[in-house]
């Protein structure tokens, strides 16, 4: 057994906080949400944690590490470097509750704002739908997301300009993409997308796509194609004249 | 939006907790594109040494006037303002320029490596008001198909340059001959990479299928479409090559001609 120490963020909801050293006993395998299970058991007992599934499924275990906006669940401390203590803090880009709980109500609020679903009429008598396998796989990268917020947190528009009030987020413009180009969808996002959620805040930092767990590729594949349809509504004269001649 | 604001956490112009080297790759950028474009500034207003037998700079083609055999409309025309300085160049740098400098790619680099917005991913930027590509200046971004589509016009002259690049004076005949030599795979292997680069753009891939929901349906979009997102997930690795191609071919063709490099005649 060797020992590393976790450089914890501390908080009271509403006051001040700080970093407090803690130094565990450590095991092969173990990952930094287990090493916070053990600060909690046997040093911390009041140290607050969002967790559920251990298996980088469920996004609750948010955190940023050394830095970086990752789960805990996920980070193995073989891939961290223990010679120093490592820094454990919560997102930056949402409310503090209290240690490493963050209040992430503002992303689900976001999400109510957003076009629903919206098929076209059915195409078989027994109310289903055809679809082709190579248009739908387009838009089912999109539904791994687990919706961990990391994407949200290390955007620079919402962590260090906080646009919460006009920029949906790269994890809406994902949630966006999926429904826009789903072969059944018949509703009109793009005009929203421009004047409404704001898209051309982003400037293609690919930070969101860096710290995806699920490897979405959150800007090449949904980003930038709705900017791009966001050109062919508002930006290109051509196809704003191709689009009035053939309806 | 119906939502209510939250309060971001403001920092200061480099914290972060990252312990990372995250400064290497946004500097690696800085250092890159300034070489680049400081050679490709001096090299469009040097006028001279662009071409070498058969070989034609890509930064001088398609040379519309100049000196050179390569000139479609012969020499510097007449109207040309005295007090400008005139290289063939300079006339159409600003089309695969612009290009480049819209390029989805790129803007995220240089928007880091130029501007710190944001330095690097969770590290803090230097300025507090923030603009992005939603008002001028940077919504003239939306600009790049246009700039596409000259970068394809371009490829087709480009391709033009290496068969020309295929046909060697004989001083013995006065005729041409076929003939493969270094030069002609530079000018090659620069335009396989461009084509890459270009075809597997942001833009290209959402003009020739990526803009249906249901792509399946034109086996030709969809075919196409495949192409140019199996080239698009590449495009930061052929953006970067076909940077630097395109400067080694101007500088292989530059050093032929000034007679520090020999042309290796392989055919």
């Amino acid at each position: 057994m060797s020992q590393a120490t976790f450089s914890v963020w501390r908080s009271e909801p509403g006051g001040a906080g700080a970093f407090k050293d803690y130094t565990i006993e450590i095991s092969d395998g173990m990952v930094v949400l287990d090493a916070v299970h053990k600060i909690q058991a046997e040093q911390a007992p009041d140290l607050a944690c969002r967790w559920n599934c251990k298996a980088g499924k469920c996004g609750s275990c948010s955190a940023e590490i050394n830095g970086k906006p990752r789960l805990m669940c996920m980070s193995r401390l073989n891939s961290i470097d223990l010679t120093q203590p490592v820094k454990v803090e919560p997102m930056r880009t949402f409310p503090l509750i209290k240690d490493l709980v963050t209040d992430v109500s503002w992303n689900f609020r976001v999400k109510k704002g957003l076009k629903k679903f919206k098929p076209r009429a059915a195409d078989a008598a027994d109310g289903t739908w055809r679809m082709q396998q190579r248009d739908i796989d387009r838009v089912q990268e999109f539904r791994k997301c687990i919706e961990c917020f990391l994407c949200q947190d290390v955007c620079h528009v919402l962590r260090d300009h906080g646009k919460h009030e006009e920029f949906i987020g790269p994890r809406f413009f994902v949630y966006s993409a999926a429904l826009e180009m789903h072969p059944l969808d018949t509703d009109d996002r793009v005009p929203d997308l421009k004047q409404k959620d704001n898209i051309g805040y982003c400037n293609i930092t690919k930070c969101c796509t860096k710290v995806c767990p699920e490897h979405i590729h959150i800007t090449d594949n949904a980003i930038i194609p709705l900017k791009e349809r966001v050109v062919d509504r508002f930006y290109d004269p051509v196809t704003r004249l191709l689009r009035m001649i053939g309806g | 939006m119906q939502v209510i604001p939250v309060t971001a956490v403001h920092r200061g112009f480099g914290t972060t907790s990252r312990r990372d080297s995250w400064w290497v790759a946004p500097l690696g950028v800085f250092l890159g594109l300034s070489a680049f474009l400081g050679y490709a500034t001096w090299a469009a207003f040097q006028n001279a040494h662009y071409h070498f037998g058969p070989y034609l700079s890509p930064f001088y083609s398609p040379e519309l006037w100049g000196d050179s055999p390569h000139a479609w409309f012969g020499p510097k025309p007449g109207w040309w303002p005295a007090l400008l300085p005139f290289s063939p160049a300079l006339l159409i740098l600003p089309f695969p320029g612009g290009f480049r400098f819209t390029c989805y790619y790129y803007r995220g680099a240089y928007y880091k490596a130029f501007w710190a917005d944001p330095p690097s991913c969770a590290v803090g930027e230097p300025r507090k008001s923030y603009l992005g590509e939603n008002s001028l200046p940077l919504i003239i971004q939306n600009i790049h198909r246009y700039f596409l589509y000259a970068a394809v016009a371009f490829l087709f002259m480009l391709s033009y340059d290496v068969w020309v690049a295929m046909w060697f004076d004989n001083a013995a005949t006065g005729q041409k001959e076929f003939g493969i030599g270094v030069g002609t795979l530079v000018l090659l292997v620069n335009v396989i990479l461009l084509t890459s680069y270009t075809l597997g753009c942001h833009s290209m891939r959402h003009l020739v299928g990526g803009r249906t929901d249901e792509v399946s349906k034109s086996p030709i979009s969809d075919a196409c479409y495949s192409c140019s997102s199996a080239l698009n997930y590449k495009h930061q690795l052929f953006a970067w090559c076909s940077l630097f191609s395109v400067m080694f071919a101007d500088v292989y063709v530059r050093l032929c001609s000034m007679g520090y490099w020999t042309d290796l005649r392989l055919l």
